[in-house]
């Protein structure tokens, strides 16, 4: 509290990119230890913009002008929030105040933290065992006559940064683990992120090993042994170096590297060339900015994209994933997989393999174990990597970020390969950074155990799973054949599509383009719904009359969907006018008002009713149809008045 | 002229075939005047490939002496007595952009085939091609050709007729010779104001009416330049016409669809613009629309980024913004909410012309109606607007699509309008998958007819060189096929809702996308995607059944 120097500003103007100043609502702004909240003084509307302080990625504050001062808010949802102020003070005060609250400095001033955990004790406590990690290894098969839990890591004694219980080779004594975490990197020894039941061949994951020039261990080259014989009948092992060749060799230098053929029998190194975090975090960067270019033509995007190289990174982690895959469910050849301390790009390689592999992991639930086994229970650095406290900046990376768009791009080849859809990987997205659960707080089990998380906040998935009607992907087909087993995803670079959900929020902020998924949800609810009440007439006439009923066809019309009449973004944004002609004066074209209207959705029932049953109230049916799509059609169109407000935007709307 | 005098070799055996998607065959190529035709000789699974030779872009042959691969293709092959002989590869290259390879056993035989192939296909007597020689089973020749005609199309809007009439000024193609027969003008103009207006615009293409917008009566007239020339004339019937369609209202739009510049410099060449002095009512808009050479380049450098197979990433999107086609695909989008903007936002009605009239004018006019005419986003609404703004306002359908993307040819008049407009009609149907009654498996087969087509409907250039070589009579139309209850499934959209609004879409680039249905479409990857779309359909019908049981 100590850092709100002011807790409420009257009269700010809330601007919407898209639409420029005149469109801008008048409200009051206000600051809480937690939330920055934003309240249209409109009555009607009254609308509410809450931003947690967590998903604040930066603050500036823009030279005074005359019509006041303004704040830019960078979100870290990739939102960008323009705040006008009438008193140069009152902005200088939010801006200190919101620089203090969007940097904490402990975790206790998160906002899961910051309420009394005690209020739902049960149910806190019973969304930490929502997701069971021993469950999902029991699901792929382990323990079992090759793999076993190993208790070497309890109380974290080998590995601060793994989790305590992890499965290892049965072969594997107690003296080679502990040598070969000894010549691991930070510890981190080999141990199984994914057991394929049909091949029994393995993704193991680790990091980088101390060899140096020529340093070598004898417990490290038992251990890639032992993990060879865990998968009967296989000759040797890949061994995958996410990293470029070249970074390896340098890490030598530094007494890492990676492991000397010559001296482990039986495996084979493959290098993949993921670049590092800092190539990452900077060329994510360039698509943001790509992103704040007011109207860029076909080319600007085009090579805004090309030059941030995101696209080649994500195909890069996505090679990495096919590689895994085939070399365990094609080869029968166990993997094992590191970088450099082997929570990065190692989690990224090890769970893109296990998407491809394991249709499980396709699924709602599966995403969740997969996010928790090879990344929240392997130590990746979630708090350093997402900057949920004020910390190193060069710690900062989107990793995960990269993990689930190469999802969103799997999705895109396999549309019903998956049971979520491109919302439940953006709601990730946002959890992942927002601090309002603990799930992802803290860099590994060890601090979470230390911070007593399970004790003091709630875990994320329950909650997501609790939505998960909204998540799910109505094209998913779980028995269909080619995505039954082994997704193949073809890595050309043309089927890279930018993933424009995540991060054009500037579109997102305009009433959204019809949508396929949301009427084929739309409309599948519905058939359920009369399914139901099918079943439910059924029933009754059947106790009315004692018997059962053979049910004769009553013709209904067919039904027109009263979902989401909405026609596109209004206004439709650049089609303007180009300042290139002679003579012209920037006059954009007037309002038109295009309320969509919602046809009454009753249905009409023609034909003959087979039976007289007086309890039929179609009344009650249709009132409750109403209600399973209403969320769908108060979305509809809103009218266009904004036109008439873009002029100052749409002079610069010129197209190349 | 006989087309055997063309065909050396008409057999051969033992051919190997490779085609996208499927693995290789070996069977008998047969070459006749209008096909090519492959079996193969395997009795349980007869694979037949007919291919029609117009449908050929370019041929390249290799004289490769791949028996090697030959043999290790088929090795229970061995024992035939060729393996002294050498064989020949011809690589087909097709308009519709797939790509084929035939290894044909002995070289004499691959030299005529190939020859064969590149004279046939690319023979340019209108009369001879194979629509004039294609009989349908199902279609008898009373069958009317066409969907609708301008005639038909008049006496249906019957809200035109108070201020708009029929004028058949043209009825012998003397005023304008890319112009139907009928055309729709003010009822306040006579045909001989008409027949002077026609001698101040470029091929005689006088402002006609091409859509009425129902909701506040304005409407979209097209035309082509005016012949103002490099000494300002006027043509006082011309102004009159235009001020009689704007009428009482104070203003209309002329959307030009070249560059202020470009127009300026047409003067030179005895084209031009409205003025502002002489027509003070009307307000120009210009948009820089590229044309011609630049736009089939640019449909060349596309489909060459799309058959690299490099596995570099960079490479791919520089080369996708080097072939500028999705900045067209933008360009053709915006200015045609620009004009759809004009009509129903601010009411106003809008002239278009580029400079013939012919190519940017309908492509940007037949948008702006989808956009804003419910009625035209139906199957046979597309198809109509399709049949009124392109094959009856002129499109020279037979210069442009003469050649498509691989030809080696020099590029003369080929240029990839029609192909862009599709493209920008699916990108519509992407941005709103419910507003359009068809599917894309519609655009696609478009796409392809256009080039090369069984059907008389995308032959010649105008109505007046159909009229000559009697095309209606003699061969059938492709509308009137799409349409018939057995095709008409395939390409209608199961999700389609009719939507009484405006569509506008989003030119944003980032909600443009690449056509990978067209573009990729011999790729694994759109098998994918088809795949979903067949999928969809399948749910809709499945849950189309169940609110009928319910």
């Amino acid at each position: 509290m100590e850092h709100i120097r002011t807790p409420k500003v009257e009269n700010v103007r809330l601007l919407d990119r898209s639409k420029g100043q005149r469109k801008a609502s008048v409200g009051t702004f206000y600051l809480s230890a937690t939330h920055s909240m934003f309240i249209e003084n409109n009555t009607e509307t009254r609308k509410e913009t809450w931003l947690l302080h967590s998903m604040i990625s930066s603050v500036e504050k823009l030279p005074t002008t005359p019509t006041g001062s303004q704040l830019i808010l960078r979100c870290k949802d990739f939102r960008v929030i323009q705040l006008l102020m009438q008193q140069e003070k009152d902005c200088f005060d939010v801006h200190a105040s919101l620089l203090r609250l969007s940097r904490p400095e402990k975790y206790s001033e998160l906002y899961c933290l910051s309420f009394n955990p005690n209020i739902n004790k049960e149910e806190r406590q019973e969304s930490w065992s929502f997701i069971d990690l021993m469950a999902d290894y029991k699901r792929m098969g382990v323990p079992n006559n090759l793999w076993v839990v190993s208790a070497a890591n309890s109380e974290y004694r080998i590995c601060e940064t793994y989790p305590s219980e992890l499965f290892i080779p049965k072969s594997a004594s107690p003296t080679v683990i502990l040598g070969s975490s000894r010549f691991r990197s930070r510890g981190r020894f080999p141990a199984l992120s994914y057991f394929h039941q049909d091949t029994l061949a393995a993704v193991c994951r680790c990091s980088q090993p101390l060899s140096g020039f020529s340093g070598r261990c004898q417990e490290d080259e038992a251990m890639l042994q032992a993990v060879m014989k865990s998968n009967p009948g296989s000759a040797y092992i890949y061994v995958v170096d996410t990293r470029p060749k070249l970074n390896a060799m340098a890490n030598r230098a530094a007494g890492k590297g990676y492991e000397n053929e010559d001296h482990y029998t039986n495996i084979k190194l493959h290098f993949i060339g993921i670049e590092n975090i800092h190539v990452m975090r900077n060329s994510q960067q360039k698509i943001l900015d790509m992103g704040e270019m007011r109207s860029p033509s076909m080319t600007d995007f085009l090579w805004g994209l090309e030059n941030s190289g995101w696209l080649k990174h994500i195909k890069a982690i996505l090679d990495a994933g096919v590689f895994i895959a085939r070399a365990v469910a094609d080869e029968g050849v166990s993997v094992l997989v590191h970088c450099s301390d082997g929570w990065d790009r190692t989690a990224q390689a090890c769970s893109i393999a296990s998407v491809l592999l394991d249709p499980f992991y396709r699924t709602i639930k599966g995403m969740m174990l997969l996010i928790e086994r090879d990344w929240v229970s392997f130590g990746h650095k979630f708090s350093h990597r997402y900057a949920h406290l004020d910390g190193d900046p060069k710690e900062v990376s989107p990793v995960i970020d990269q993990f689930l768009e190469c999802v969103w791009q799997l999705s895109q080849q396999f549309p019903c390969a998956f049971e979520f859809n491109e919302c439940f990987l953006i709601a990730i997205h946002t959890h992942v950074y927002s601090c309002r659960y603990g799930t992802f707080l803290g860099n590994c089990q060890k601090e979470r155990n230390d911070m007593r998380l399970q004790e003091r906040s709630h875990s994320v998935w329950p909650q997501l799973w609790k939505d998960r009607a909204d998540f799910t992907n109505p094209l998913y087909k779980a028995e269909l054949s080619p995505c039954r087993a082994v997704l193949r995803p073809n890595t050309t670079p043309y089927c890279f599509k930018m993933w424009k959900g995540l991060y054009n929020h500037v579109e997102r902020s305009t009433p959204p383009c019809q949508s396929t998924a949301d009427f084929l949800s739309a409309m599948r609810e519905e058939s359920q719904q009369l399914e139901e009440e099918l079943t439910n007439h059924q029933e009754r006439i059947s106790a009315l009359t004692g018997k059962p009923i053979m049910w004769e066809k009553v013709m209904v019309k067919r039904r027109t969907w009263h979902i989401q009449r909405h026609s596109g973004p209004d206004p439709p944004s650049p089609y303007t006018i180009p300042v290139t002609s002679p003579a012209q004066d920037h006059r954009t074209f007037g309002p038109a008002n295009q309320n969509a209207t919602v046809k009454d959705p009753r249905l009409t029932t023609s034909g003959d009713q087979p039976m007289q049953v007086k309890p039929l109230n179609t009344d009650d049916i249709f009132s409750d149809l109403e209600s399973g799509v209403a969320g769908l059609s108060s979305r509809s169109s809103s009218a266009g008045e904004e036109a008439k407000d873009r002029e100052t935007d749409e002079i610069a709307f010129t197209t190349a | 002229m006989e087309f055997s005098e063309h065909i050396k070799t008409a057999n051969v055996e033992d051919v190997v075939l490779q085609q996208p998607l499927h693995t290789s065959i070996k069977g008998t190529l047969c070459i006749t005047g209008h096909h090519l035709l492959f079996s193969d000789r395997e009795e349980e699974s007869c694979q037949q490939v007919l291919l029609l030779l117009r449908n050929i872009d370019a041929v390249e042959k290799s004289s490769v002496e791949n028996l090697l691969n030959y043999f290790s293709l088929f090795p229970n092959a061995g024992h035939s007595n060729r393996a002294t002989e050498s064989s020949g590869t011809i690589v087909i290259k097709c308009k519709d952009l797939r790509v084929l390879q035939l290894d044909i056993p002995g070289m004499e035989q691959c030299l005529n085939i190939a020859q064969s192939i590149e004279t046939l296909s690319c023979l340019n007597c209108v009369a001879e091609m194979y629509p004039f020689f294609y009989r349908p089973s199902n279609a008898s020749a009373q069958d009317p050709w066409g969907l609708s005609t301008p005639e038909r199309h008049y006496t249906e809007m019957e809200e035109l007729h108070e201020r708009w009439r029929l004028s058949t000024v043209n009825q012998d193609y003397s005023v304008c010779t890319s112009y139907p027969p009928a055309v729709i003008v003010p009822k306040a103009i006579g045909d001989d104001a008409l027949k002077k207006v026609a001698k101040f615009r470029q091929g005689g293409r006088f402002p006609v009416l091409c859509y009425y917008h129902k909701k506040n009566g304005t409407v979209i007239l097209r035309g082509s330049q005016p012949l103002t020339g490099a000494n300002r004339k006027r043509c006082l019937e011309d102004e009159l016409l235009l001020q009689i369609v704007i009428g009482d209202s104070d203003r209309g739009y002329i959307i030009d669809t070249r560059s202020g510049q470009q127009a300026q410099q047409a003067r030179m060449m005895g084209g031009g613009f409205e003025s502002k002095s002489c027509y003070s009512n009307w307000k120009r808009l210009h948009r820089h629309m590229e044309r011609g050479k630049t736009l089939q380049e640019s449909l060349i450098k596309l489909v060459e980024a799309c058959g690299d197979k490099s596995p570099n990433m960079d490479r791919w999107l520089s080369k996708l913004e080097n072939s500028k086609w999705l900045s067209h695909v933008q360009t053709a989008m915006s200015t045609a909410g620009l004009l759809a903007e004009c009509v129903e936002r601010d009411g106003h009605s809008v002239l278009v012309h580029g400079s013939e009239g012919t190519d940017s004018t309908l492509l940007i006019s037949t948008l702006a109606q989808l956009i804003l005419d419910p009625s035209c986003r139906t199957l046979e609404g597309f198809l109509k607007l399709l049949e009124r703004e392109f094959v009856q306002a002129g499109h020279p359908f037979q210069q442009r699509c003469s050649h498509s993307a691989f030809s080696h040819a020099r590029i003369q008049q080929e240029c990839p309008v029609f192909l862009l407009l599709l493209d920008c009609v699916w990108q519509l149907w992407r941005q709103f998958p419910l507003a359009l009654g068809f599917s894309e498996a519609l655009l696609l087969r478009l796409a392809t007819e256009a080039y090369a087509s069984d059907y008389g409907t995308f032959l010649c250039n105008s109505d007046m060189e159909r009229c000559a070589l009697q095309v209606k009579d003699k061969t059938h139309c492709l509308f009137r096929a799409l349409l018939q209850p057995s095709e008409r499934e395939q390409y209608t959209n199961p999700l389609y809702e009719p939507n009484e609004l405006a569509i506008w879409p989003s030119v944003h680039p980032q909600s443009l996308q690449l056509w990978r249905g067209y573009f990729l479409r011999w790729t694994q990857q759109t098998r994918h995607l088809e795949l979903v779309q067949e999928e969809i359909r399948n749910m809709v019908i499945e849950w189309g059944k169940m609110a009928l049981s319910c």
